[in-house]
C-alpha cells in the first residue's frame, strides 16, 4: 500500500449523491489519471457530512479544506491548482458576508454542533471496518464483553440517562432491564430503522455513514439483556443503508467480531437484515414485529409489551438507530461524560434534520436544550431570502408546530411536549410567512389518513372526518363551529387510538389551532387565505393600468374565462376561473396580481347555488 | 420462474415479504401476478388471502403491471413546502399520465410515495433505485429525456 499524502473525502450521503457526487468522484479518478497523480491522492467516499444544501461537498486533508457546490467541471481546477500546486480554490469555499471559510472546522454550520452519534459520519469510509476500528470502534464492545457483567452494563446505561431517540423518549435502560430480568430461552433485539417521519433522515445517514457503530451498539445491548439474535428492520426505500449494514455484518463476522464466543467470552451473536415494503405504521414497534413475522404491519395493543412478549412471542427490545449510535461512545467515554451534556431530564445530544425554508438544510447534532433560535438561525443560517420565520414543525406528522414566541425554548422531550409539540425522530421543518398553516395542517392530516393502517376506528374514521372538515375550510365552505369540532375530534382520537400513529396524528391540527386560530377564523368567516395558498380563498385580478392588452393571458387560459381587447384591456370572469395561474405566469408586464379572499362574484355565485340546492331539498 | 425464486428462501412465513420483493423486482413489469401468489401460497403453505392481505397492505407492492421505470415522487411535507406540486404537474404533462398510471409505451409508471429521507435536497423523486434531488421543472424534463434516450 502506498502512502498518499492527500485525503479527499467526498460526501456520498444520499443528499450529495442526488446532487451528483458520484459523477464528481468518477471525474476525479479520470483527472488524477491524466495528471499521473493517482498515487498522491486517496479518494474516500464518506457518509453524510451534514450540510445537504451545500451539496455536493468535500473535505480535503491534511488541511481540512471544505469545498461546496462542486461540479464535475471544477475537478480539473481542484486537481491542478490545489493538489499539484498547493493553492486551494477559494471560489469553491464557503463565502458569507465577505468572509471566506477555508477549513471545515470554521464553517458556521458546524460551530454549535457536538457530534456523538454522527461522530464518524462524513469522516470515515463507511465500507471499511479498519477505519471504524481506527477511530476507536469496537473498543467499547471489547470492554463490555471482557470486563462488565450484563447488569453493570444496564447500570451504566441508567447513569447515562439515554432516552429513546425514535421519538418516545422512553429511558433505554428500562427496556433492557425488563428483557434482562425475563428468563426466556430466546430473546431478540431489533434495530428500528423504519424511518418514515417526513422530514427526518438521520437514521438513514447514520446507517449509510457509520454502519459498524449501530452494529456495535446493538451487540452491547444484546449482551446486556442476553439476546443472541438481532434484526435490522430497514425501509425498502433506503437501498444504500441496506447494502451498507449487510456489508458491516459480513465484515464483522469475518473479523470474528460477530459469531460464537466473541472476544473469547460466552457471548454469541448473529444479526440479519429485514426490509419493509412501504408502510409508515411499521415504525411502531408492535407493527414492526408483525412485519418481520411476515404479517400485515398492524399494531397490537400494549400490554403485553414487546419486552414481555415480542417477536415470535419472545422477549424483544426495539431500539432506534440513533439510540444504538450513542451507545458505543457512552461506553468509551463514560456515562458521566454523556450525562454532562444536554439537560437534566434529557441528557446527551440529539440529531436533527433541518428542512424547509431554512438556508442550511441538512443534518445537525446539538446538545439537548439548545434553543430553537440557535438551531434555526445559528446552525441553520436563518431563513432563505428576505423571508420571515413563521413556524417550525417538529416531530413530523405526529408533532406540532411552534411559533416565533417559542424560539427561545430549549429543545428537549419535556419542554416540547408542554408546548403541544414533540421531539419525534428529530425532523425540523421550518416555514416562512408564505405558508398557510391551515393548508399545512391539512397536508399532514392527509398523510396520516393515507398511512393509517385501518385497524382501529378512531384513527381510521376520525382522521378522515378531520380531513374532510379541513378540506371544507380550505375550499371556502367552512362553518362556524368547525374549529371546535376539530378540537373535539382531535382530543378523542388522541385518547382512543390504539397506537402512536393515531394518538399523535391530530397534533399538527391541534397545535396550529392553538397558535394560529386567527388564520382558521379568517378561512371560515372571511373566506380568505392571507397567504394566497388556498386556491379557493384567493383570486387573480388584472390591473387595468398595467395591462397592455396583449391578449397572452386570454390565449393561455384553459377555460377561456378571460376576455377583453387591446383598448378595453382584459378582465377575468371570476366565477369560471379555475385558478390555474397560467395567466399569472405568462403576463409579460406582470399586470396580474394574486389577491387574498374569495372574489365577491364567486361569493354571490356560491350563495345562489346553495339557495337553489336548499329549494330543491325543500321540495 | 416463481418456483425458483421461492426456493431461494426457507419455506417460513417470515420470508414472505422478501419473496414478494424479489418476484416484483425481477418481473419485467414490476408486479406480482395471480400466478405468483398461487405459487407462493403452495410453497409457504399459506392461504392466498393471507398473501393478498400482506401484499395489499404495503404500498410498494403492485398487483397490476407497471412500467419499466418506476418514478416515485416524494409527497411528504418538506417536499411539498419546496414545491413538489409543480414537479408533479410537470411529470404528468411530460409523461401524459396521472398518478398510478403507466405510459402507453410501458416505459414509465408515475407514483407518489412517503418520505424518501433526502429532505435536505427537497423536492426529490426516486426512479427505480436512483434518487434525484433539488428538482426543478427543467431538471425533471432533462432527467426523463435522458432515461428515454438510454432506451
Amino acid at each position: 500500500m502506498s502512502l498518499k499524502h492527500i485525503d479527499l473525502l467526498i460526501c456520498c450521503g444520499s443528499g450529495c449523491i442526488s446532487a451528483g457526487a458520484l459523477k464528481i468522484k468518477e471525474r476525479f479518478h479520470e483527472v488524477l489519471k491524466e495528471h499521473k497523480a493517482t498515487n498522491e491522492v486517496n479518494i474516500i467516499e464518506t457518509g453524510c457530512m451534514g450540510p445537504c444544501d451545500y451539496g455536493p461537498v468535500m473535505v480535503i486533508y491534511p488541511e481540512g479544506i471544505f469545498y461546496k457546490h462542486v461540479t464535475p467541471e471544477d475537478v480539473e481546477e481542484i486537481v491542478s491548482e490545489h493538489f499539484i500546486k498547493g493553492r486551494p480554490v477559494t471560489r469553491l469555499m464557503l463565502q458569507e458576508e465577505e468572509k471566506t471559510f477555508a477549513a471545515q472546522k470554521d464553517v458556521p454550520f458546524y460551530q454549535k454542533q457536538i457530534k456523538v452519534a454522527l461522530e464518524n459520519c462524513g469522516y470515515i469510509n463507511p465500507e471499511s471496518l479498519d477505519e471504524y476500528i481506527a477511530t476507536g470502534g469496537y473498543e467499547a464492545l471489547g470492554t463490555v464483553l471482557t470486563e462488565m457483567k450484563p447488569q453493570a452494563v444496564i447500570d451504566e446505561m441508567k447513569a447515562s440517562g439515554l432516552r429513546g431517540r425514535g421519538g418516545g423518549g422512553f429511558p433505554t435502560y428500562i427496556k433492557w432491564q425488563m428483557v434482562h430480568d425475563n428468563k426466556a430461552d430466546q430473546k431478540y433485539i431489533i434495530c428500528n430503522a423504519d424511518e418514515g417521519d417526513p422530514g427526518a433522515f438521520m437514521d438513514r445517514s447514520i446507517l449509510e455513514g457509520d454502519p459498524h457503530r449501530i452494529l456495535e451498539g446493538m451487540m452491547i445491548g444484546a449482551y446486556a439483556m442476553g439476546a443472541s439474535m438481532g434484526f435490522f428492520y430497514i425501509r425498502a426505500e433506503y437501498p444504500l443503508a441496506i447494502k451498507r449494514i449487510k456489508m458491516a455484518i459480513a465484515q464483522a463476522k469475518e473479523m470474528g467480531l460477530m459469531g460464537d464466543n466473541i472476544f473469547d467470552s460466552d457471548f454469541s451473536f448473529d444479526a440479519e437484515v429485514r426490509t419493509g415494503a412501504g408502510a409508515f405504521v411499521c415504525g411502531e414497534e408492535t407493527a414492526l414485529i408483525h412485519s418481520i413475522e411476515g404479517e400485515r404491519g398492524n399494531p397490537t395493543p400494549k400490554p403485553p409489551y414487546p419486552a414481555i412478549q415480542g417477536l415470535w412471542g419472545k422477549p424483544t427490545v426495539v431500539n432506534n438507530v440513533e439510540t444504538f449510535g450513542n451507545i458505543p461512545t457512552i461506553f468509551r467515554k463514560g456515562a458521566k461524560w454523556f450525562a454532562s451534556m444536554g439537560t437534566e431530564k434529557s441528557p446527551g445530544t440529539k440529531v436533527f434534520a433541518l428542512t424547509g425554508d431554512v438556508k442550511n438544510t441538512g443534518l445537525v447534532e446539538v446538545p439537548m436544550g439548545t434553543t430553537l433560535r440557535e438551531l434555526i438561525f445559528d446552525v441553520g443560517g436563518g431563513m432563505i431570502g428576505d423571508h420571515k420565520f413563521k413556524a417550525v414543525q417538529l416531530g413530523g406528522p405526529s408533532g406540532g408546530c411552534l411559533t416565533v414566541e417559542h424560539l427561545d425554548t430549549g429543545v428537549d422531550y419535556e419542554s416540547l411536549k408542554e408546548r403541544g409539540s414533540m421531539m419525534g425522530s428529530g425532523g425540523v421543518i421550518v416555514m416562512n410567512e408564505e405558508k398557510c398553516m391551515v393548508n399545512v395542517a391539512k397536508f399532514f392530516m392527509d398523510f396520516c389518513v393515507e398511512e393509517s393502517c385501518g385497524k382501529c376506528s378512531p384513527c381510521r374514521i376520525g382522521l378522515k372526518q378531520m380531513l374532510e372538515i379541513l378540506e371544507r375550510i380550505t375550499s371556502g365552505f367552512g362553518r362556524e363551529g368547525d374549529i371546535e369540532e376539530l378540537q373535539r375530534l382531535g382530543e378523542s382520537i388522541s385518547k382512543l387510538s390504539l397506537c402512536g400513529l393515531g394518538q399523535t396524528a391530530p397534533n399538527p391540527v391541534l397545535s396550529t389551532i392553538r397558535y394560529f386560530r386567527d388564520e382558521y377564523e379568517a378561512h371560515i368567516r372571511d373566506r380568505s387565505c392571507a397567504t394566497k395558498v388556498c386556491k379557493d380563498l384567493m383570486h387573480f385580478q388584472i390591473d387595468k393600468d398595467r395591462c397592455i392588452g396583449c391578449s397572452l393571458c386570454a390565449r393561455n387560459c384553459p377555460v377561456k374565462c378571460i376576455t377583453g381587447s387591446r383598448d378595453e384591456k382584459y378582465i377575468i370572469h371570476q366565477v369560471d376561473c379555475i385558478k390555474c395561474g397560467n395567466c399569472y405566469d405568462v403576463c409579460p408586464v406582470k399586470a396580474i396580481d394574486k389577491e387574498p379572499g374569495m372574489h365577491p362574484d364567486t361569493v354571490a355565485h356560491r350563495a345562489e347555488l346553495s339557495k337553489a340546492v336548499n329549494r330543491y331539498e325543500d321540495l | 420462474m416463481y418456483k425458483e425464486i421461492c426456493a431461494k428462501y426457507a419455506p417460513n412465513k417470515d420470508n414472505l415479504i422478501y419473496i414478494l420483493h424479489e418476484i416484483q423486482d425481477t418481473h419485467p413489469q414490476h408486479y406480482i401476478s395471480t400466478e405468483a401468489v398461487n405459487e407462493i401460497s403452495k410453497y409457504l403453505k399459506l392461504p392466498e388471502n393471507h398473501i393478498y392481505g400482506v401484499l395489499t397492505f404495503y404500498s410498494m407492492y403492485s398487483t397490476t403491471p407497471r412500467g419499466k421505470h418506476i418514478i416515485r415522487l416524494c409527497e411528504s411535507p418538506p417536499c411539498y413546502i419546496k414545491g413538489s406540486i409543480n414537479i408533479l404537474r410537470k411529470l404528468k404533462t411530460i409523461l401524459g399520465v396521472s398518478v398510478g398510471e403507466t405510459t402507453k409505451d410501458g416505459k414509465f409508471t408515475l407514483e407518489l410515495c412517503a418520505c424518501l429521507g433526502v429532505c435536505g435536497n427537497a423536492p426529490v423523486m426516486m426512479i427505480n433505485d436512483d434518487v434525484y434531488g433539488d428538482l426543478s421543472e427543467e431538471k425533471v424534463e432533462d432527467i426523463i429525456d435522458k432515461i428515454r434516450g438510454r432506451n
